[in-house]
C-alpha cells in the first residue's frame, strides 16, 4: 500500500488581488484565500495513484491557522489526513527554511507511517519560486522529478517509479527509484468533482496541528526569518507602461496607417 | 564565513544538442556587467558530454574562465551527478555569484545547489545589479503573479544565487578575438549508484514553438469562440507568423497550451505581436512586453492592452482583421516580388 503525501500551501487568489497605490502594498485583505491551483493537481494525482493502487494521500502544509481550510479542500478532493505545522517560529520562511520545516513534519509523519512518494505543486501562485519541492527532496536525500506532466507507473513492489517530465521542447520519459518527489504541472490531470460523502467528510475534519515544539531535532535557527537567508528589501508596483498610440480615422484610414507603419520592416514580409 | 574568499561571478551553461542555450548566452552578458563592476573574473561552468567545445563560444560572449565537467555520465541534465559535479566546483573555486537560467534544468538543479550550501536562491530574477564595494546582489523580480516587484537580497551567505528568466537580459554581441582559460575538472561517479535515469527523450515539433517567432497574432477570449479564433490563425499565416493566445483562451479549449503566452505561459520577444481581443492582464503583459512592436486590437478603448502596445486601433476584431488579411494578401507579393528583383540586380 502506497504513502503518498502531497504537500499543498493556501495563498492569495492573485486573480483578485489589489495594490493599495499610496503605499505600493499589497491589499491582502481584498484577496481571498485559496488552495494553491497546482497543488489541487498534485492531491488531485495522488488520489487518483491511490484509486489505482491501494494506500493513504495525506496532506501537509506550514501556515497560520486559517489554513485548515485548504487542508479541508484537500479532503474533498480525497485526501485521507490533514496535517499541518503552525507556529510563529515559522513566520517569515524563504524557500530554504520553508523546505527545512516540511522535511520535519516529514519526517514525524514518516515514523507513523513510512512515505513513498512526495508530490508538490510546480509552484505557488504568490511567491512562485518552484524551489520548495526540490528542497525538500535535497534535505531528505531523495531523488527530485521536476515538471511531471504523466506518471506512467508508480511500482512499490520493485521500488520504482516512471514519469514523463516536461522540458522547453517535448518532455523525457524518466525512471526513478521509491521514494522519490514529484513536483507536478497543470495539464497533468484535470480536478474532479467532490463527491458528496468527501464534502461532509471535509466539513468536520480536524487535522493534525503540530508547532515547532512538536517536530524533533529541530535546529531553531534553520526556521522562520532566522533560518532564511534570502530577505525582500523592497517591494515595489511594477511601473506603469505609458501606452501607445491609438490610430483615428476610418477603419479602413487606420488599417492603411498600420500597414505602413508595419511594412517599414520589409525584410520581415519578403 | 569569510567572503573575501568568494570571487567571480559564475554563469551555469546549458547546451542543448551541442549548442549554448540562448538563455546562458543572456546571462554572460549580465554577467560580464557585474563581473566588470565588481572588477573579477566571469566564469562559465559546463557540465555535459562532449561539451567542451562549446567553451570558445562563452570566451566570445564574455567569459574569462570556463570550468568544464566532460564525462558520459552528464548525457542528459540529471539532478544527481550534475548536483554534484556543481557543488565540486563550488568548493573548490568559492564563486562569490552563480546565476542560472530560469529554465527546468536550470531551476531543478539552482534549488538542490542551494540547499547543499546552503544558500539563499532568489527565483525568476528580471533585474540584476550589483554593490561595487559591498559585492551585494540585487536580484529583482515579479511576485503575486506579476502584481509586485521585489528586490531580494542575500546578505549573511556565499555565494549569492539568482536564477533569471530567460529573454529579459541582453547577450554581448560575439567577438571572435576574445579568449579565455578552460579549466577541466573531474570527479568520481558511478552510472550504478545513479536513482534516475532517463529512457527516453520526446521532441515535440518546432511548429509550435513561439518562442523563436519574427512575428506573432496573439488572439483573446474577445474572438468570441473557437470559430472566431480561427481568424487569428488566417492573419498569421498571411503574415508568416506563428499564432499565440491568452490563458483564457487556451482555458476555453480553443488551443494548445504551449500557445500561451505570459506568466505561466511562454515568454515572447517577437519583432511584432499582436494582441488582439487581449484585455491585457499583468499576466498575459508579462510575458510579451519585450517585443519589439506590439499592436493592440479591441473594442474597448478602457482595456489595460492599450497601456502596454506601441499602436492601437480600438475596433471590433471582426471588422478589423479581414481588412488587414485583405490589404496584407495585396502588398506582401509585392515586397516580395521587389525583394526578388534587386536580388536579381545583385546577382547580375
Ligand atoms: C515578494 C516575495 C518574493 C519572494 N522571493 C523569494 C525568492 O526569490 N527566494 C526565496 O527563497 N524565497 C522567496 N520568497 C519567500 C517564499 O515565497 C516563501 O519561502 C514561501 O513560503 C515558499 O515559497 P513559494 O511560495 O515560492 O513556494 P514554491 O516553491 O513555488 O512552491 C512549490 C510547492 O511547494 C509546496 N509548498 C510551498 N510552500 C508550502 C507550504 N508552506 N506548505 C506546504 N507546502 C508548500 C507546494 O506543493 C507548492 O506547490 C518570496 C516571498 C515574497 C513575498
Ligand atoms: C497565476 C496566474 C497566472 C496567469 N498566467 C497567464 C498567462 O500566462 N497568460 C495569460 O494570457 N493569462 C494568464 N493569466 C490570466 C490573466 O489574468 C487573464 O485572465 C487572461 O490573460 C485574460 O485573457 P483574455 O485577455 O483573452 O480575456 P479577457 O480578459 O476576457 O479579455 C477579452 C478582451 O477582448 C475584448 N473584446 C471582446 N470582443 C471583442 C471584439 N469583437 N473585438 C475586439 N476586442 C474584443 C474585450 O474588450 C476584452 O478586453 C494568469 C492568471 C493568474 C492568476
Amino acid at each position: 500500500m502506497l504513502h503518498i503525501v502531497a504537500c499543498i500551501k493556501q495563498v492569495p487568489d492573485t486573480k483578485i488581488i489589489k495594490m493599495n497605490p499610496k503605499t505600493n502594498t499589497m491589499d491582502r485583505a481584498s484577496a481571498p484565500a485559496i488552495l494553491n491551483p497546482y497543488d489541487a493537481h498534485a492531491v488531485e494525482e495522488a488520489v487518483r495513484l491511490k484509486k489505482k493502487y491501494g494506500g493513504t494521500v495525506s496532506v501537509l502544509t506550514m501556515g497560520p491557522p486559517p489554513a485548515v481550510k485548504a487542508i479541508k479542500k484537500c479532503i474533498e478532493l480525497g485526501a485521507d489526513e490533514g496535517y499541518m505545522i503552525s507556529d510563529r517560529a515559522f513566520a517569515g520562511a524563504d524557500t530554504l527554511a520553508t523546505s527545512y520545516a516540511l522535511t520535519k513534519a516529514l519526517e514525524k509523519i514518516a515514523k507513523q507511517r513510512p512515505i513513498d512518494l512526495i508530490i508538490c505543486g510546480k509552484m505557488t501562485i504568490d511567491g512562485d519560486t518552484g524551489q520548495v519541492g526540490p528542497g525538500i527532496a535535497r534535505r531528505l536525500n531523495i531523488p527530485p522529478l521536476t515538471g511531471v506532466n504523466k506518471v506512467v507507473e508508480v511500482n512499490k513492489e520493485k521500488g520504482y517509479a516512471i514519469v514523463h517530465r516536461k522540458l522547453e521542447d517535448g518532455y523525457e520519459v524518466v525512471k526513478s527509484q521509491l521514494p522519490c518527489l514529484f513536483t507536478v504541472e497543470k495539464d497533468i490531470n484535470d480536478i474532479s468533482f467532490a463527491p458528496l460523502p468527501n464534502m461532509i467528510k471535509a466539513a468536520r475534519y480536524q487535522p493534525t496541528i503540530w508547532t515547532a515544539d512538536d517536530l524533533e531535532n529541530v535546529d531553531r535557527k534553520q526556521l522562520g526569518l532566522k533560518g532564511s537567508p534570502t530577505i525582500v528589501s523592497k517591494v515595489w508596483a511594477p511601473p506603469k507602461p505609458e501606452g501607445g498610440k491609438i490610430l483615428t480615422g476610418t477603419k479602413e484610414q487606420q488599417v492603411d496607417e498600420l500597414l505602413s507603419i508595419l511594412l517599414e520592416q520589409k525584410e520581415l514580409f519578403s | 564565513m569569510n567572503f573575501d574568499d568568494y570571487r567571480g561571478i559564475w554563469i551555469y551553461v546549458e547546451v542543448r544538442d551541442g549548442q549554448v542555450a540562448p538563455v546562458s548566452l543572456e546571462l554572460l552578458g549580465a554577467g560580464r556587467a557585474l563581473a566588470d563592476k565588481r572588477k573579477t573574473e566571469l566564469a562559465g561552468v559546463l557540465i555535459g558530454r562532449g561539451v567542451k567545445t562549446v567553451a570558445p563560444t562563452l570566451f566570445q560572449y564574455g567569459a574569462d574562465v570556463v570550468y568544464v565537467y566532460d564525462d558520459p555520465i552528464f548525457e542528459h541534465y540529471r539532478t544527481e551527478p550534475y548536483m554534484r559535479a556543481l557543488l565540486d566546483c563550488c568548493h573548490k573555486h568559492k564563486p562569490e555569484v552563480i546565476l542560472y537560467g530560469a529554465t527546468p534544468s536550470g531551476k531543478d538543479l539552482a534549488s538542490a545547489i542551494a540547499t547543499d550550501l546552503p544558500t539563499g536562491l532568489t527565483a525568476d530574477t528580471t533585474i540584476l545589479d550589483i554593490e561595487e564595494d559591498t559585492g551585494l546582489l540585487l536580484a529583482s523580480r515579479p511576485a503575486f503573479g506579476g502584481n509586485i516587484m521585489a528586490t531580494i537580497l542575500c546578505k549573511k551567505y556565499r555565494p549569492q544565487m539568482a536564477t533569471v528568466r530567460p529573454k529579459v537580459m541582453k547577450a554581448l554581441p560575439p567577438d571572435p578575438s576574445r579568449t579565455g582559460r578552460v579549466v577541466e575538472e573531474h570527479i568520481e561517479l558511478h552510472e550504478e549508484e545513479m536513482r534516475t535515469k532517463v529512457l527516453e527523450i520526446v521532441r515535440e515539433t518546432k511548429k509550435a514553438r513561439i518562442d523563436e517567432a519574427d512575428i506573432i497574432v496573439a488572439g483573446g477570449k474577445g474572438m468570441g469562440s473557437k470559430e472566431g479564433f480561427q481568424l487569428i490563425h488566417q492573419l498569421a499565416e498571411v503574415l508568416g507568423g506563428a499564432v499565440g493566445a491568452s490563458r483564457d483562451v487556451v482555458e476555453a479549449g480553443w488551443i494548445d497550451h504551449h500557445h500561451q503566452v505570459g506568466q505561466t505561459g511562454v515568454t515572447v520577444t517577437p519583432k511584432i505581436y499582436f494582441a488582439i481581443g487581449i484585455s491585457g492582464a499583468i499576466q498575459h503583459v508579462v510575458g510579451m512586453q519585450n517585443s519589439e512592436l506590439i499592436i493592440a486590437i479591441n473594442k474597448d478603448p478602457n482595456a489595460p492592452i492599450f497601456q502596454s502596445c506601441h499602436y492601437g486601433i480600438v475596433g471590433d476584431a471582426f471588422e478589423i482583421v479581414p481588412l488587414l488579411i485583405e490589404r496584407f494578401k495585396e502588398e506582401i507579393p509585392k515586397i516580395k516580388a521587389a525583394a526578388g528583383e534587386k536580388e536579381g540586380i545583385a546577382n547580375a
